[in-house]
């Protein structure tokens, strides 16, 4: 028999830290802390607005772009939050969740042997994604001593002339780093100078703890050249829903949207009906979970900075990324130990990318209650570690 | 600071200063200046702990008693309201709007106790029209807490 198979496909490296999930998903009674997804349920509101559109037949199709009332309240959410005007007919597309924006708008851009620039520790997809498209990734490794901020410095170096497209995915999972307006308007001035476009993966923008979100679409000369992706999963706790969007230029999001209605056709109507509700009733839910976020976040901070454990401050999404070099050994083996021995589950940064290597990926999206059982668990790991080393 | 304090004690009130100083992110003093302050304001007006009554061996009846009185012309309500509260069973007592005024919150150690303290106590102030009694069958939420509730996570576990 022929080969059925696709060598784009084949190429594709599969996740390195499989092993590790295996046997994490078989234990039972362990506190995960790897988990990429709110621990709030989608507020009551929220819910009943998917129900009641359910409750009223509409389970057909949407238009291929997305429910019009929901495309216009994206409109009136990027205007009141960053300032930005977008037209709901031919510059926002609803999509099923972030990931198939990043899918169709690397698809949309490049073409093959074109170079996609991606900041890595960063979320897994970019990297296949833009394969698929035939687009060569270039990696720039974020510095923990940046704080794991994309510097202008950095990126000057990445572009050359097949340099197409600057993956910016900021609040960054799994870091937890956030780009402040100074840092944008540096890589602004690349990105122009250049003639670059830019993917601005912001689907944790509202998990910001550190002054106001911007997002570099806002800064002079960057609407034209920027994709914004942003979705209702991590701000409304919506992950299941499967609800994304991208508002951009129509001169690309035209061609976004041939490919989501060839492949996709529409995202789920029941998600959309919720999500106009989540858009005009939920900034109160997004303060509350952010707020608790918040004082998780500093817990901590904190906690690392008692055991010693080399760690900068995150100002973003709902993860801390601390340093565990000191031990001698790799992340992936880190981890695996602290679960069977501990029953904590955290992701070894060598998931998202060779220089995520010798960190850890905690995620703060769990209860209080069980983030102290964690950290009091670590904390003896750790001790116990130290002391096997002496 | 202040209603991010309240609100986190609101529900937890034995958490020690060091680490709400932590979670605010502000120092342990500030916390506990700004706890005195609200003391001596009466924000604060006491703390709490939430009992589930029903899960010990003692019996408790809690009645909700919707008093209908006749206002006092200098003091309207607060008069009547006042003979009320001091009895050392009632709970709580609300003016409300609507249909009767005042919300009487009850705990007795039986439905005998709590019907003498209606007929005897209550029913006899002069300026109560009506009382009608409404006894607690189950609680399922006090104080914005889901009582008999065991959270598990269900979140699975995504390869990344």
């Amino acid at each position: 028999m022929r080969n059925p198979l696709s060598d784009v496909c084949v190429a594709i490296k599969p996740s390195g830290i499989r092993k590790f999930f295996d046997i994490a998903s078989e234990m039972k009674d362990v506190i995960s802390l790897g988990v990429g997804e709110p621990d709030f349920d989608t507020p009551q509101h929220i819910r009943d607005a998917g129900i009641y559109s359910l409750e009223k037949g509409r389970t057909f199709y949407t238009s291929n772009s997305g429910l019009v009332e929901l495309r216009m309240e994206i409109c009136n959410y990027m205007k009141r939050r960053f300032g930005l005007e977008y037209a709901y007919n031919d510059e926002v597309l609803i999509t099923v969740g972030g990931s198939e924006a990043i899918d169709i708008a690397i698809r949309a851009m490049v073409n093959p042997g074109e170079e996609v620039i991606i900041p890595q520790p960063s979320f897994v997809s970019y990297e296949p994604c833009a394969l698929l498209a035939g687009a060569r990734p270039v990696i720039i490794e974020l510095k923990a001593e940046d704080e794991f901020r994309l510097t202008a410095a950095q990126l000057r170096e990445a572009v050359t002339d097949r340099t197409k497209l600057l993956v910016l995915p900021f609040p960054n999972n799994p870091t937890g780093a956030i780009m402040e307006r100074k840092d944008l308007e540096a890589i602004a001035e690349v990105i122009i100078e250049k003639d670059i476009y830019v993917l601005s993966d912001e689907i944790y923008m509202e998990l910001t703890y550190k002054g106001e979100p911007v997002t570099i679409a806002s800064l002079p000369g960057m609407k034209d050249r920027t994709i914004v992706i942003n979705g209702f999963s991590k701000a409304y706790a919506m992950t299941g829903w499967r609800l994304g969007y991208a508002c951009g230029p129509s001169l690309i999001m035209n061609q976004m949207r041939k490919i989501h209605q060839f492949a996709i056709m529409c995202a789920p109507t029941t998600s959309q009906y919720a999500a106009v509700d989540a858009m005009r009733s939920g900034d109160e839910d997004i303060e509350r979970m952010r707020t608790s976020y918040n004082q998780r976040r500093r817990f901590l901070v904190n906690a690392f900075r008692e055991m010693d454990l080399e760690c900068f401050e995150p100002y973003g999404a709902f993860y801390i990324f601390p340093c565990i070099r000191e031990f001698g050994m790799t992340s992936e083996e880190f981890a695996t130990r602290f679960l069977e021995e501990e029953r904590v589950a955290m992701v070894p940064g060598s998931a998202f990318g060779d220089c995520g290597e010798g960190y850890l990926r905690i995620s703060y999206a769990s209860s209080m209650e069980n983030l102290k059982i964690a950290m009091g668990r670590l904390k003896r790991f750790v001790k116990k570690l130290r002391s096997e080393r002496m | 600071m202040r209603e991010e304090l309240l609100s986190i004690i609101e529900t937890n009130s034995r958490i020690d200063l060091k680490e709400l100083a932590v979670i605010l992110g502000v120092e342990e003093i500030d916390v506990a200046n700004e706890l005195a302050a609200l003391e001596a304001e009466g924000v604060i007006c006491g703390y709490h702990t939430l009992i589930d009554w029903d899960k010990t061996s003692l019996d408790k009846v809690t009645a909700l008693i919707e008093v209908r009185v006749t206002p006092k012309s200098v003091h309207g309500y607060d008069e009547v309201a006042q003979r009320i509260y001091n009895y050392p069973e009632v709970n709580s007592v609300y003016l409300i709007s609507g249909g009767f005024d005042l919300m009487v919150i009850l705990e007795g150690k039986s439905l005998r106790a709590v019907a003498a303290f209606v007929s005897e106590k209550l029913a006899t102030l002069d300026a109560v029209l009506s009382a009608s009694t409404h006894f607690i069958l189950k609680k399922y939420k006090d104080h914005g807490t889901i009582l008999n509730q065991n959270p598990t996570d269900e979140r699975e576990m995504i390869t990344p």
